[in-house]
């Protein structure tokens, strides 16, 4: 069965990945990535585990993961969807009322909606609990004041996944509620922000007395602590688990392409570190393999999502020392002309971003010694006090 | 490919753990190793005769239980985890996995049992050895020295690898050496017309065997990764300085995180490259030299942390942290091929 599967979906894929190419205009790229995901859906490929209700296949993880095999041979045109895909869906199906998943679900599977995750404020990032955008009732309704940062994709989202405070008179973590904000309603301005690569694949979000009906609220109000928790779970889990590409520079395959046609294998640090890497590689992919059969019988992963995370971060430095021991100072200084330079640079630049978003190493190692080693925590200064009574961010 | 174990194999797991933690605690380790010959004979008796898992890989009509490289790799995770002194890696893997490479039906069912306890003759990297064989009147001796053989001190019968397979079983020396690791004993092995039993050889017995040793050791590793990853965190909850919990520190906790990441990919690989040993004979020397790869520095490193986050006492004596930072160092060059060798495998070679 599972071999018909994987015929199956090798067979579609090879028929179906468009071409890629990276510098056409962004609408381009998004209508590209709309029209693939339309067609994965239409193929039963997309949302393998989500329930069937819903548009999802109602599969096994086994079974993700054969597809997550295939595809890693593939450059897929899916990144705009990944956040809305790994994060947010898996988080309205846990907690979304039954209209909500009706009406939000189906559209993402089938790509039809893009998601953005609205957590992350100036003065409140591993701390996202000291958050200040408030969403105040009035009515039937909810008015939201404030303003996120480094939102990524925020610039092409229809939806994104707002947290606010409702509660400021409640200890930090019990006043907030998770919203689904509409990204087009009046009073939201999107503002790209440039990143350490030079790119501006985020942005910083203001909410000017943007109203959200009583309905947006995802989970119940003042729960939206658990609602981020239940979020950010999904994200690690996503975040780690997704295989190194192929086509990606710093992967093993094309480390060692890269070494083979600059003669480089003569050098035993390039060997031994292109050997390092791959078992990295390997004990990570093995590690996730394994979280999807445990899943498959039941045991969600739980903080150990934080494993992969944690070491798909350590796995990305590993590639970029190697990377530099093969190239040498042509990391550094490159032909205009050369494609190979600039994508190693970009490479290179981004990497501080997998040891930062989604969680920082820092916080990843603190959640699996808290909830997993059961260690006892850091002292905590302000569990307790109410917010409004608090000193958050860099604001003093 | 499976990697998660099923109940039964659960099953298999908590016997032998209720089993050494009856009869193998630190006490009774650090005595045995303390002793004479290093080897609790009767935790290998109720190894081998209560629990009959000497044989597991063995088929049944050999005498074995015709279980799987899995449920060894079981067994061998609990040995790890305490450190039993028994001669279950030298008998129960390097000398059965041989006499099923080599087909050697005489002794197999004895090692299947335990009634022999078997050993490995090869080089120091884990080639043939410098031995001369002569055969006079049908049968053969050999002259010469084996450096370095687990068990080798104790060992009933020992397979001889000079490029030929031979078994020896007496007539021969043994110089049991000083070891880094105080709960697994090495002999160096003199022969001097030693009589020897030939077998008949067989293509690729060697690398198997070395493939297989690789897994077996690897699961040895990730149990005692898993025994240092409870004890250190366990200590870290009660350890208390500056009025907190030392656990409570993150210099302290992220470092136990990191453990902790470590021994979960060095799990998976293990469950992978024993499985492979079962299902998967092509993908097993390169599944094999991965898991020895990465888990042989992370099981070290897992050790010397241990020791780290234990401070003064676990640099003590009565400590048991150092029985296992020994033990990790001698595994990890046990297979110090490591990963030059398996850079050969993936084809890295020099232009
Ligand atoms: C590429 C990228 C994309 C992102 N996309 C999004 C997005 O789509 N949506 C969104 O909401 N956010 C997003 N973020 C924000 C991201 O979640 C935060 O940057 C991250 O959680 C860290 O918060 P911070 O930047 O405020 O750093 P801070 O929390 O200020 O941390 C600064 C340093 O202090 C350390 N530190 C903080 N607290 C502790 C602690 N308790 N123990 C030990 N060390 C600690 C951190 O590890 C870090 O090294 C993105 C970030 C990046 C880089």
């Amino acid at each position: 069965m599972t071999d018909d599967f994987r015929a199956r979906v090798r067979d579609w894929l090879a028929a179906n990945v468009p071409d890629s190419s990276e510098d056409a205009p962004a609408e381009e790229l998004i209508a590209t990535a709309k029209r693939f995901q339309a067609a994965l859906h239409d193929a039963g490929l997309a949302g393998i585990t989500w329930p069937s209700q819903f548009g999802g296949q109602g599969r096994s993880a086994a079974e993700q993961q054969i597809f997550d095999e295939e595809a890693a041979a593939h450059e897929l045109p899916t990144g705009v969807f990944l956040i809305g895909l790994g994060m947010c869906g898996p988080t309205l199906v846990d907690l979304g009322s039954t209209e909500q998943k009706a009406r939000y679900v189906r559209p993402l599977l089938r790509g039809e909606e893009i998601w953005c995750q609205l957590f992350s404020e100036p003065g409140a990032g591993s701390d996202v609990a000291s958050l200040q955008t408030r969403a105040v009732r009035d009515g039937d309704s909810w008015v939201v004041n404030g303003q996120k940062v480094w939102t990524s994709g925020a610039q092409w989202s229809d939806h994104g996944a707002l947290l606010a405070r409702t509660n400021p008179d409640q200890p930090k973590h019990k006043g907030l509620t998770m919203f689904v904000v509409d990204m087009h309603a009046p009073g939201v301005t999107v503002r790209p922000l440039r990143d350490m690569t030079g790119r501006a694949p985020f942005n910083e979000v203001y909410f000017d007395d943007v109203r959200l009906p009583a309905d947006a609220v995802l989970g119940e109000v003042d729960a939206g602590w658990f609602a981020a928790v239940t979020m950010l779970g999904h994200e690690r889990v996503s975040i780690g688990g997704s295989v190194r590409r192929r086509y990606d520079p710093l992967a093993y395959h094309n480390l060692v392409e890269l070494a083979r046609t600059r003669n480089r294998l003569d050098d035993p640090l390039v060997r031994d570190g292109l050997a390092a890497l791959y078992t990295a590689e390997r004990a990570l992919s093995l590690f996730n393999a394994r979280l999807r059969q445990e899943a498959d019988a039941g045991s969600p992963p739980g903080a150990r999502g934080s494993v992969a995370k944690l070491a798909g971060a350590e796995l990305l430095w590993q590639a970029v020392h190697v990377a530099g021991l093969i190239a040498g100072l042509d990391a550094a200084a490159w032909d205009p002309g050369s494609a190979e330079g600039d994508e190693l640079a970009v490479a290179i630049n981004a990497t501080p971003a997998s040891s930062i978003a989604g969680g920082t190493d820092q916080v990843q190692r603190n959640i699996i010694g808290d909830r997993i080693l059961g260690l006892p925590r850091d002292p905590v200064a302000d569990r307790d006090i109410p917010f409004r009574e608090l000193r958050v961010g860099t604001q003093a | 490919m499976r990697l998660v174990l099923d109940a039964e194999q659960q099953q298999l797991r908590s016997s032998v753990r209720k089993l050494l933690a009856d009869h193998a605690p630190p006490a009774r380790v650090r005595a045995v190793m303390d002793g004479e010959d290093g080897c609790d004979r009767e935790l290998w008796r109720r190894i081998t005769d209560q629990l009959g898992l000497a044989g597991l890989v063995v088929p049944e009509e050999h005498g074995g239980a015709g279980a799987g490289h899995v449920e060894r790799a079981i067994v061998l995770e609990e040995l790890g985890r305490t450190l039993a002194p028994v001669p279950f890696f030298a008998s129960a893997v390097l000398a059965t996995d041989t006499a099923l490479a080599l087909g050697d039906s005489e002794l197999l069912p004895r090692l299947a049992s335990g009634e022999v306890i078997g050993a490995l003759a090869v080089s120091k990297t884990w080639g043939p050895l410098d031995v001369r064989a002569t055969e006079h009147d049908g049968g053969w001796t050999l002259d010469g020295q084996a450096p370095f053989v687990i068990s080798g001190d104790i060992a009933d019968t020992v397979y001889v690898h000079n490029g030929d397979w031979f078994a020896v079983s007496e007539g021969f020396t043994r110089t049991t050496l000083h070891t880094l690791d105080p709960t697994r004993r090495i002999a160096r092995l003199d022969f001097a017309g030693t009589p020897a039993r030939r077998l008949s050889a067989s293509d690729g017995a060697l690398a198997r065997v070395r493939d297989l040793a690789a897994v077996a050791l690897a699961a040895e590793q990730v149990g005692g990764m898993g025994r240092v990853l409870e004890t250190t965190a366990d200590y870290a909850k009660v350890r208390v300085q500056f009025g907190r919990a030392i656990g409570s520190y993150q210099g302290v906790k992220h470092r136990l995180a990191d453990m902790y990441s470590a021994y979960e990919r060095a799990e998976s690989l293990l469950r992978h490259a024993a499985w492979s040993a079962d299902h998967d004979a092509e993908g097993l020397p390169l599944a094999a030299a991965t898991t020895q790869a990465f888990v042989g520095p992370a099981c070290f490193q897992a050790a010397a942390d241990g020791v780290q986050l234990h401070g003064g006492i676990g640099y003590t004596w009565e400590h048991h942290a150092h029985l296992y930072y020994k033990r990790a160092k001698t595994s990890e060059l046990l297979f110090a091929g490591g990963r030059g060798d398996l850079a050969r495998r993936l084809g890295l070679e020099p232009t």
